[in-house]
C-alpha cells in the first residue's frame, strides 16, 4: 500500500516511518505542517525547519504546509495537507507517530475517515520506556530539541536519548509524573542518525531560547 | 490446557499488517502484565485445536476502513457454539452480533465518549459513568439472547444472558484497561 507519513523529525514519527518500510508499505511521501505558533496543539515545533533535511537523507518526497497554528484552525490546514498528498502521490493511508494522545489521534482518525483513507498508528499505547529502549536497539540516534515541563531545563537541549537518559526519566516519571517519551507535551526530538538516513544529519545548536522550564533549540 | 495454566487466544480481525501493532498488540501487552500465556492468530488461520486449547478468548477490533471480516462472517460460526469466555472488542463486538443475526447499523463516534453502565460490566459497576474511546463507523444492534448494559441509542456493552460472552463497541485497551484485566480473571 502507498502511504504518506506524518513526519516532524522528531522520535516518535521518523520510528513509524521505520516501522511501515520494515512491514512493507510503500513510503510515498512526507507530511510536515509547519506551524506558526510555538504553542501549536498539534504540531511539534521545534527544529521542524530540519524537516527537509531528514527527508532527503531519507530519499523520500516531502510536503511542507505552512500552518498559522490555532486550534482547529490547524485541522483545517492538516486536512488539506493530507489532501495534497493523496492528489499528488495517490497514497491510500496516513501513518502518525501517535502514543497516546487521544487528542491528536482522534482528530487524524476523522480527517482520513473523511477523506476515505486508512489511517496507521503503528506505536498506539505503546510504554513509553520501552519504546524508548526500543529506539536505541533500533540505532536511533536522537537529541532532545525542546523541553516544556519542570523540573526539565535549558541543559536538556541536545541531549542524547541514551540508557543514561532513560533512567533518568524512570526517576522525573516517578518524581514529577513526567511523560518519559514527552507525549505530554513535556519535551519534542530530533532524530540524527538512523537506519532509514544515507549518513548521519549535519547540524548546529546556534542558540537556546527560552525561559524556566520551556526552552527550544534553534537550528541551523 | 495443562494444569491450570490460562491459554488466551487472541483473534486479529486487521486486514493491514500495520493495524496489528495498533488494534492487537495493546491487548497483547495488557495480557502479557498479568503472566497469562497468550497465542495470537489471524481469524484466517483459526482451526478447531486452537479454539479446543483457548480457555478465553478475544476477538479484537480493527481499522475504520477495514470491514473485511464481515464478508467472513461463516469464519465465525463457532462463537454460537463455543462454551468458553470470549470478548469482541469494536469490530469483534460486531462479528459477535453477526453469527447472532443481530443487523449492523450506521454511526462514526470517534474519541473520547462518556457512557453510562446500568448493569455491571467486567469491572464496572452498574450506574458508574465511565470514559471510553470510540472508533467506529458501523454498530451491532443488540442480539437476541443478549442484555444490552449501557444507557445508549446504540449497544456499548453487551453480555449473553447465559454464556460468558461479552462485546464491547468501544476500545478498551485505549480507555478501561480493567475490562480486559477482569476478563482475564474469570
Amino acid at each position: 500500500m502507498d502511504i504518506a507519513v506524518l513526519f516532524s523529525g522528531g522520535k516518535d514519527s521518523t520510528y513509524a516511518c521505520y516501522m511501515a518500510r520494515k512491514l512493507g508499505y510503500n513510503v510515498k511521501c512526507l507530511i510536515t505542517l509547519i506551524s506558526k505558533n510555538p504553542e501549536s496543539f498539534m504540531f511539534h515545533t521545534p527544529a521542524i525547519e530540519l524537516a527537509k533535511n531528514q527527508a532527503e537523507l531519507m530519499d523520500i518526497p516531502l510536503i511542507l504546509w505552512e500552518t498559522r497554528g490555532k486550534k482547529e484552525h490547524e485541522l483545517k490546514d492538516l486536512k488539506n495537507a493530507i489532501k495534497k498528498a493523496v492528489e499528488k502521490c495517490s497514497i491510500e493511508g496516513i501513518v502518525t507517530g501517535a502514543i497516546e494522545s487521544v487528542y491528536q489521534a482522534s482528530r487524524i482518525q476523522k480527517i482520513c475517515n473523511e477523506l476515505n483513507i486508512e489511517c496507521f498508528n503503528p506505536l498506539w499505547q505503546n510504554d513509553q520506556i520501552e519504546l524508548l529502549e526500543e529506539l536505541i536497539k533500533n540505532k536511533f540516534e536522537i537529541i532532545l530539541s525542546g523541553v516544556f515541563a519542570y523540573p526539565l531545563g535549558k541543559e536538556f537541549i541536545g541531549r542524547k536519548i541514551d540508557k543514561q537518559f532513560i533512567e533518568d526519566m524512570k526517576v522525573l516519571k516517578q518524581k514529577y509524573n513526567i511523560n518519559p517519551g514527552g507525549e505530554g507535551g513535556e519535551m519534542e526530538s530530533m532524530v540524527i542518525k538512523c537506519p532509514l538516513f544515507k549518513k548521519r544529519l549535519s547540524f548546529k545548536i546556534i542558540d537556546v531560547v527560552g525561559k524556566g522550564n520551556s526552552w527550544r533549540g534553534i537550528f541551523q | 490446557m495443562e494444569g491450570n495454566i490460562s491459554m488466551i487466544l487472541v483473534i486479529n480481525i486487521c486486514k493491514e499488517k500495520l493495524h496489528y501493532l495498533e488494534f492487537v498488540k495493546p491487548i497483547e501487552d495488557t495480557i502479557k502484565k498479568t503472566g497469562i500465556k497468550f497465542n495470537t492468530k489471524h481469524y484466517i488461520s483459526i482451526n478447531s485445536k486452537d479454539l479446543k486449547n483457548a480457555d478465553k478468548i478475544i476477538i479484537c477490533g480493527t481499522s475504520l476502513k477495514d470491514n473485511c471480516f464481515i464478508e467472513d462472517i461463516k469464519r465465525f460460526e463457532w462463537i454460537r457454539n463455543y462454551d468458553k469466555p470470549v470478548l469482541g472488542i469494536c469490530g469483534g463486538m460486531q462479528i459477535i452480533g453477526s453469527v447472532f443475526l443481530a443487523k449492523i447499523g450506521k454511526k462514526t463516534e470517534i474519541g473520547l465518549f462518556k457512557e453510562k453502565f446500568i448493569g455491571d460490566f467486567l469491572g464496572i459497576n452498574a450506574g458508574s459513568e465511565e470514559e471510553v474511546y470510540h472508533l467506529h463507523n458501523f454498530f451491532i444492534e443488540l442480539p437476541k439472547g443478549f442484555l444490552k448494559l449501557t444507557d445508549s441509542k446504540i449497544p456499548q456493552a453487551i453480555k449473553h444472558k447465559e454464556k460468558l460472552i461479552y462485546g464491547t463497541l468501544f476500545h478498551p485497551e485505549v480507555r478501561q484497561k480493567k475490562i480486559i484485566e477482569e476478563f482475564l480473571k474469570i
